[in-house]
């Protein structure tokens, strides 16, 4: 049996988004930007993905830019407003659990003479609104937080920030980082005071390669590549209209009955906790009810190291992911296991499960079962 | 403008009636060398020499970096060769050669002619001094200087003319394969391919042996063990990488011995196995990258605990080197990136943490009569499950 259960990494493509891309790439292969027939046709691809976007965001065509990925979108949106808005201040905002690809752009921001308030975060893995008031000050010109944490699966109060942010400071960008929340929940950026958000085709089914970023008609933010002007000059560079395409479709079919396939998810993951908990010696990270996000479950297993974990049940053809990206030689335990408190012992224990439409209840039973078996014979063999 | 290579080597030189093996060999290899660069090449022995002539257009870095990695080669020298046409037109093209060669002409030089046809008009003290005067009238910033010049021209009368001035240092050595082969113990970590390298280097062909023990050790950690060897192999011609599922055996060990030894009765089962494997493929000896008092299990005492349980000779090219020496061999053979990735490796996943550093060789047998029952079998089974992968440059 196979049990794919590392879809936070990335997911399987719908065969109906891969088969319009092999149209496009084989057929349909103009450049939108042609003045023929081909170009036209092209192009016809890029208005239905704009249309799609902007329907399910609720935004205005002109609002949505097409990346190479999660990545991509977190660069322009952080890097691209601090070019922007440096006259009006050198001050940005984010939290102590976000994705490198965040984390990273303000680390270079930092570099450049910048500052940042990194926001600590609960046991359960969420902000303090509190706290993010206080931190927001006049010469604050971005915050950047992220919607679903991609390890422990907490999800961030965005509309209460995002309205708390702009009370304080109506100047201020807002950015969330969404690439784990898209497709398991609808965002709505205008109602949600969000002015630029990112999102990635592979997380949902979509292609790889290919990244959304929404951005409120008006807020001031700069390319970060030049070129033939593509995009309204956001983004340079011939669309890629096959990942385009596809993410749209993707996109159209998560979101198609998400409530229903929401409340599939919460069953899913609550027989994969109630199974995980009564195991000896489990820790559940993040929050476990319906505060997290419906599609991931971290646990730490003490006594085991996830990696052998890892490699064990990918020997019966299950997929997880070792919670902290850790190796033998130089051990770097997760910063997010350590933001929300996991014990020293426990970092290099977790793992993270994290779910698809895909999986069954059977798949659940089966990695359960298998748990069950491998967790006791692996605690018998230790390093002393 | 340079077509051709004369290639230079020192050993073979002296192995009388053997030579023409030796250079049989070598010509082997530089082909086997060349086949990666692009272009189309012609290997010749003439007079007791190696050519390497280009057939068509190809990369000069590209072919000088491949014929680099080729054991028993000094020198590379990029050399031109013309038919004899009278001195008259030899010393218009030795013009031509020095300043094509040589942009900048603030330079001392000295011409060695060397007569090999010995019905050339002059002789080679005539042919010196001739040139060296040509070449003086031609480029007048630049002077003669006997004793150590910055140009040596090299002007060689045989069949044809041939013209050199550079050499380009080899890896010297002996041609792989002239000194038969050998089983090479790859763990993943830096030492083991440079030990590799340098046995390789004195012309042994050779296979490796890799302990894997999954899921504590990862298809990535193997995949590192492929690329090392591939590095090897780009030396030493192709790998054949004996895969050996390790786990049983060492969880077995856990469960009978005492921890402390758990390392060296592991590490005595390793040789075992990999004697085994060496005697079936008809290695003569097997190759590890220990050096002393590295870690615990290289130790003296560790290391003859371990050398007892093999009759073959064990050849530990690195024992007298300090890391800091092998890892500048890592660097030079570019395996170094490689091995310092982060991936466990079978030795350390249950390492004690005071391991024994002078076992007692009655203890460890008397230790080792606790896996009477059942360790045979399951050497047996890792000897049939086996996994071979011939790993190419």
């Amino acid at each position: 049996m196979e049990v794919y259960l590392d879809n936070s990494a990335t997911t399987a493509c719908f065969t109906e988004a891969a088969k319009l891309m092999h149209k496009i790439m084989c057929e349909d292969y103009g450049n939108p930007s042609s003045l023929h027939r081909k170009g036209v046709e092209a192009e016809t691809y890029l208005r239905y993905a704009n249309e799609t976007f902007a329907t399910l965001l609720k935004a205005n065509e002109k609002e949505i830019f097409f990346t190479s990925g999660g990545t991509e979108s977190d660069n322009i949106a952080i890097i691209g407003a601090a070019m922007a808005n440096h006259r009006s201040g050198r001050h940005l905002i984010t939290t102590k659990i976000e994705h490198p690809a965040v984390l990273q752009p303000m680390a270079y921001l930092e570099n450049q003479g910048f500052e940042v308030t990194y926001l600590s975060v609960d046991r359960e893995g969420r902000i303090s609104l509190q706290e993010l008031e206080e931190a927001v000050r006049p010469d604050t010109i971005l915050v950047s937080i992220m919607h679903t944490n991609n390890e422990i699966g907490s999800i961030q109060p965005i509309a209460e920030a995002g309205a708390l942010i702009k009370r304080k400071n109506p100047n201020t960008l807002f950015h969330v980082d969404a690439v784990q929340g898209f497709g398991k929940v609808r965002f709505y950026p205008r109602r949600m005071h969000i002015d630029m958000l990112s999102a990635s085709g592979h997380k949902v089914h979509g292609p790889k390669g290919i990244g959304l970023l929404y951005m409120r008609d008006g807020a001031k933010v700069s390319p970060i590549m030049y070129g033939g002007g593509q995009q309204r000059g956001i983004r340079s560079g011939t669309e890629n209209l096959p990942g385009i395409a596809g993410f749209a479709k993707a996109a159209e079919l998560v979101y198609q009955d998400l409530d229903h396939d929401v409340e599939r998810f919460y069953g899913l993951r609550k027989m994969l906790t109630e199974r995980i908990s009564r195991m000896d010696d489990v820790t559940i990270n993040g929050c476990p009810g319906r505060e997290g996000a419906c599609h991931i479950v971290s646990a730490s297993f003490r006594g085991v190291r996830s990696e052998v974990l890892l490699h064990a049940l990918e020997d019966k053809g299950i997929y997880v992911s070792a919670g902290s990206a850790c190796a033998a030689h130089k051990p770097q335990p997760s910063a997010t296991l350590r933001a929300v408190g996991v014990e020293k012992e426990l970092l290099e224990s977790t793992i993270r499960f994290s779910l698809s439409g895909f999986n069954t209840e059977e798949e659940i039973d089966y990695t359960c079962r298998n748990l069950e078996e491998i967790v006791p014979m692996l605690r018998r063999y230790t390093r002393h | 403008m340079y077509k051709s290579f004369l290639i230079k080597y020192a050993e073979i030189g002296v192995k009388g009636k053997n030579r023409y093996l030796f250079e049989e060999a070598l010509v082997k290899q530089i082909k086997y060398a060349l086949k990666k660069a692009d272009g189309e090449f012609a290997v010749r022995r003439t007079d007791g020499r190696i050519y390497v002539d280009a057939l068509s257009e190809f990369d000069y870095e590209e072919t000088v970096d491949s014929l680099k990695k080729v054991f028993g080669i000094s020198g590379i020298c990029p050399v031109v060769y013309m038919e004899d046409e009278g001195f008259g037109k030899l010393a218009q093209d030795v013009v031509r050669y020095i300043g094509d060669v040589y942009p900048d002409k603030r330079k001392s030089f000295k011409v060695a002619a060397r007569r090999a046809r010995k019905n050339y008009p002059l002789n080679s003290m005539e042919m010196n001094m001739e040139l060296g005067g040509v070449i003086l009238d031609a480029y007048p910033e630049m002077h003669v200087d006997v004793h150590k010049p910055d140009i040596l021209l090299n002007v060689e009368v045989r069949d044809k003319i041939y013209l050199y001035s550079e050499i380009i240092p080899g890896p010297g050595g002996m041609p792989v394969g002239t000194g038969g082969k050998a089983m090479l113990l790859l763990s993943g970590g830096i030492d083991s391919p440079v030990a590799g390298w340098m046995i390789a280097k004195r012309g042994v062909k050779i296979d490796a042996v890799y302990f894997h023990a999954p899921p504590y050790t990862s298809d990535r950690a193997k995949q590192k063990v492929v690329d090392l060897a591939k590095k090897v192999a780009a030396y030493a011609g192709p790998v054949w990488l004996h895969v050996i599922n390790f786990t049983d055996i060492q969880l077995y060990i856990y469960d009978k011995c005492p921890h402390d030894e758990l390392t060296i009765i592991m590490r005595r089962y390793m040789m075992r196995i990999a004697e085994h494997i060496a005697k079936e493929t008809d290695c003569l000896g097997l190759i590890t990258g220990e050096s002393i008092g590295q870690v615990a299990s290289q130790t003296m005492a560790s290391l003859a605990a371990t050398n007892e349980v093999c009759t073959m000779p064990v050849y530990r090219p690195l024992i007298g080197f300090d890391k800091m020496e092998i890892v500048e061999i890592a660097e030079k053979i570019d395996s170094y990136e490689t091995s310092i990735l982060p991936y466990e490796d079978c030795c350390t996943i249950f390492v004690a943490k005071h391991p024994v550093t002078k076992p007692n060789l009655n203890i460890i047998r008397r230790h080792e009569q606790n896996l009477e029952e059942g360790i045979d079998e399951l050497v047996k089974r890792a000897l049939e499950t086996e996994e071979v992968i011939v790993v190419h440059d």
